[in-house]
C-alpha cells in the first residue's frame, strides 16, 4: 500500500500536526517504506484469532466511588502557559 | 574503591555500619557527575541541592535504624518519572518547563525508602527511540566509547551507570528500553512482567506495553531494587494485585536443573560474529552451572516488529493528543484561533520522530484503515504471545541476546527510521507478550563495546530470571569490567 502527500496532509490534520513542505515529503518517504513492511503481516493468515489489546488477562478495576483529596486548583494550574483565577485562559473559540 | 564504584548491597552494609555517611556518597556521586557528564550528557537535570538535603535526612534516619535497603543510596530517574517539584521533560522540548505536580508511584516508594535523587537522566524523546539520539538536550554518549550511541530509550539511566554517576537508576521498557541500553552499556536491566510496577506518574508512549524497571550495576541490587518498587498501585488500575516475593532470597538457588530454551528464531545468520561468541559462551558457562538447554521456535518473531510499530504508534497517537498548549507544556506565540494553537504548539514542541509515530499510529487507527492495520496487529500480537505460551510449557526460561550487534555509531541509523526499528528485534515480541526479561553482561567486542545476555520468563517468573542471571554473574566477571572514562 502507498500513501501520497494527499494523505500525509490529512493524516496530519487528524494528529493536530501542522507540518513544513519537507516535513511533508521526508514524512511520505518514510511511511511508505515503513507502511511497506508492515504489510508483511498480511502472510500470516489471522482468521479467527482474538485481538489482544492487553497482555495480562485481567477484569475491570472497580473502586468505592466515595470523595478522595483532589490536586487542587493551585498545583493543577502551576504549568498553565496561561491562566485566569481558576481557569486555564486559551483564544476565543466562538466568535 | 570509591564510593561511586560501588552497589546498592556494598552500600549499604557501610552505611548501617556507620562507616560512611549517605552525605559522603552523595557527593563522590555530584563530583563523579560534575567531572564526566560533560563528554556523556546522561543528565538533563542535576537536583543537588535536593540531593544533598535528602542525603542529610537519611543520615538522620540511619541513626535512627528505621532504614531500609535504600536508605541514603543515591539514585537517578530517566526523566520520564514525574518528580513533584521538580523539572520533568521526558526529553522533549514540549516539556522544557514542565516541574511536576506529583510523583511517580515507582519514585514515590524509593523516596519513602530513603533515596536520595541525584537528577534526571537523558532519553530519546518521549521514550521513541533506540539510540538516545532523538533527545531534545543532545544525543548521550556511550561511556564505553564516546563515538557509540548508549542505546536507547532509556540511555541516559544505562550510561549513568557505566560512568559511576548513579548506584542505581529507574528506566521504562516498551519495546527493549531498559534491555537494549544496559546491554549496549554492560549493566543489569530488569524489564519486569507488564503489570509488576506501577505506571502512575510515568509519562505515557504505550500504555499496553510501557512497564517501569531497574537497571543496576549487578542482579543483586536489580532485585533489591525490584523489591523497592513492585506492587500493586490503586492509581494505576493495570498493576496486578499479586505479592511481592523477596527477590534477593530467590537468588541463591542457582541455576542448576533449569530447563532453558533457545528460540531458534533468535539464533539467526545475520547475527554479529561478537555477539554469537558471547552467546556461545555463555550456554557453556550454565552447562557447567547444571542448566539443561533445549532448542524451542517461536515462530512469529518475524512479526514483532511491524505489530510494535502500529500497536505502539497508535497509542501513542491517542496518549499524546494531551499536549495541545492549553494544560501544560509549549504553548505557540501569535496563533489564529485555538484549533491553530494546538497545531502550531504540537509542531514546535515535539522532534521529528516523535511526530513520525504519531503520524503512523494516527493513520493506522484512522477511518478506513483501523481493522487493516491496527486489529490485524493486534490479532498477530495474540499469535507471538502463544507462541511464548507454548515454549514455557517445555522450559523454565529462554536464553537470547538482547541485539544482534553491539552499540552502533552515533548518527549510523539516524537517517532510516526503519533500520533503527529493526534493531529491536528480539526485544519487542517479549513486551507484546508481557512477561519478563533482564539483561545481563555476558561479553566483550572485539572493538570493546559490552555485550549482553538476555533471559526472559513467564509471566511474574521474575524470581526465575534473577536467580538464573545472579549464577552466570557469579561464575564470571563481565559485570565487573568498567568502562574507562
Amino acid at each position: 500500500m502507498s500513501i501520497n502527500q494527499h494523505e500525509i496532509e490529512h493524516v496530519a490534520k487528524l494528529a493536530r500536526l501542522s507540518l513544513r513542505d519537507d516535513e511533508k515529503q521526508l514524512f511520505t518517504e518514510q511511511m511508505e517504506a515503513i507502511l511497506a513492511y508492515v504489510e508483511t503481516l498480511n502472510e500470516l493468515n489471522t482468521d479467527g484469532i482474538s485481538p489482544t489489546s492487553h497482555a495480562v488477562p485481567m477484569e475491570n478495576a472497580f473502586r468505592p466511588d466515595c470523595v478522595t483529596p483532589s490536586i487542587g486548583h493551585d498545583r493543577a494550574l502551576a504549568n498553565a502557559p496561561d491562566k485566569n483565577e481558576t481557569y486555564f485562559r486559551v483564544p476565543p473559540v466562538i466568535e | 574503591m570509591e564510593l561511586y564504584e560501588q552497589t546498592i548491597h556494598d552500600l549499604q552494609s557501610q552505611l548501617q555500619a556507620r562507616q560512611v555517611s549517605s552525605a559522603e556518597i552523595t557527593s563522590s556521586f555530584l563530583d563523579r557527575i560534575a567531572s564526566t557528564d560533560p563528554s556523556i550528557n546522561a543528565f538533563i537535570t542535576v537536583t543537588k541541592e535536593q540531593a544533598l538535603a535528602d542525603a542529610q535526612a537519611a543520615d538522620q534516619r540511619l541513626a535512627t535504624d528505621d532504614c531500609t535497603p535504600l536508605t541514603g543510596i543515591p539514585v537517578a530517574l530517566k526523566d520520564i518519572f514525574l518528580t513533584e517539584g521538580v523539572r520533568t521533560t521526558c526529553a522533549s522540548k514540549m516539556l522544557d518547563n514542565f516541574i511536576a505536580p506529583y510523583d511517580a508511584t515507582a519514585w514515590a516508594k524509593m523516596k519513602s525508602q530513603g533515596a536520595v535523587l541525584l537528577g534526571k537522566l537523558n532519553q530519546d524523546e518521549f521514550a521513541m527511540g533506540s539510540s538516545c539520539e532523538n533527545s531534545a538536550f543532545g544525543p548521550t554518549r556511550n561511556p564505553w566509547n564516546k563515538d557509540h550511541i548508549p542505546g536507547g530509550s532509556s540511555g541516559g539511566s544505562a550510561a549513568a551507570i557505566a560512568a559511576q554517576q548513579a548506584v542505581a537508576t529507574l528506566g521504562t521498557d516498551t519495546g527493549g528500553s531498559i534491555r537494549q541500553p544496559a546491554s549496549h552499556c554492560g549493566c543489569v536491566g530488569l524489564k519486569p512482567t507488564y503489570g509488576r510496577v506501577s505506571r502512575y506518574g510515568v509519562i505515557a508512549y504505550a500504555s499496553s506495553l510501557d512497564q517501569v524497571g531497574p537497571m543496576t550495576r549487578d542482579v543483586t541490587d536489580a532485585a533489591l531494587l525490584l523489591g523497592a518498587i513492585a506492587g500493586h498501585d490503586p492509581k494505576d488500575s493495570t498493576s496486578v494485585d499479586c505479592p511481592v516475593p523477596d527477590y534477593t532470597a530467590a537468588l541463591p538457588q542457582g541455576a542448576k536443573g533449569l530447563k532453558i530454551g533457545l528460540p531458534k528464531e533468535y539464533f539467526i545468520a545475520g547475527l554479529d560474529p561478537d555477539v554469537q561468541q558471547a552467546m556461545d559462551q555463555a550456554i557453556a558457562v550454565y552447562r557447567k552451572l547444571g542448566a539443561e538447554f533445549v532448542e524451542v521456535s517461536l515462530p512469529h518473531t518475524n512479526y514483532a516488529v511491524a505489530t510494535y510499530y502500529l500497536i505502539a504508534t497508535a497509542e501513542a497517537s491517542s496518549n499524546l493528543a494531551r499536549y495541545e498548549g492549553v494544560r501544560f507544556g509549549h504553548r505557540a506565540k501569535d496563533t489564529a484561533g485555538l484549533i491553530d494553537l494546538m497545531m502550531q504548539s504540537r509542531s514546535e514542541g515535539f522532534g521529528a520522530e516523535v511526530k513520525r509515530r504519531i503520524m503512523l499510529g494516527t493513520y493506522a487507527l484512522s477511518s478506513g484503515y483501523y481493522d487493516a492495520y491496527y486489529i490485524k496487529a493486534q490479532r498477530v500480537r495474540t499469535l507471538i504471545q502463544q507462541d511464548f505460551i507454548e515454549a514455557f510449557k517445555s522450559v523454565d526460561l529462554l536464553l537470547t541476546p538482547v541485539a544482534p550487534t553491539p552499540a552502533f555509531k552515533i548518527g549510523e541509523k539516524t537517517a532510516d527510521p526503519l533500520q533503527m526499528y529493526l534493531s529491536d528485534i528480539f526485544t519487542i515480541p517479549v513486551n507484546l507478550a508481557g512477561i519478563c526479561g533482564i539483561s545481563v553482561p555476558a561479553g566483550i567486542s572485539s572493538n570493546g563495546l559490552p555485550i549482553g545476555l538476555q533471559l526472559l520468563g513467564r509471566p511474574f517468573g521474575e524470581e526465575t530470571i534473577l536467580r538464573a542471571a545472579f549464577d552466570f554473574e557469579q561464575a564470571t566477571d563481565w559485570h565487573t569490567r568498567k568502562a574507562a572514562l
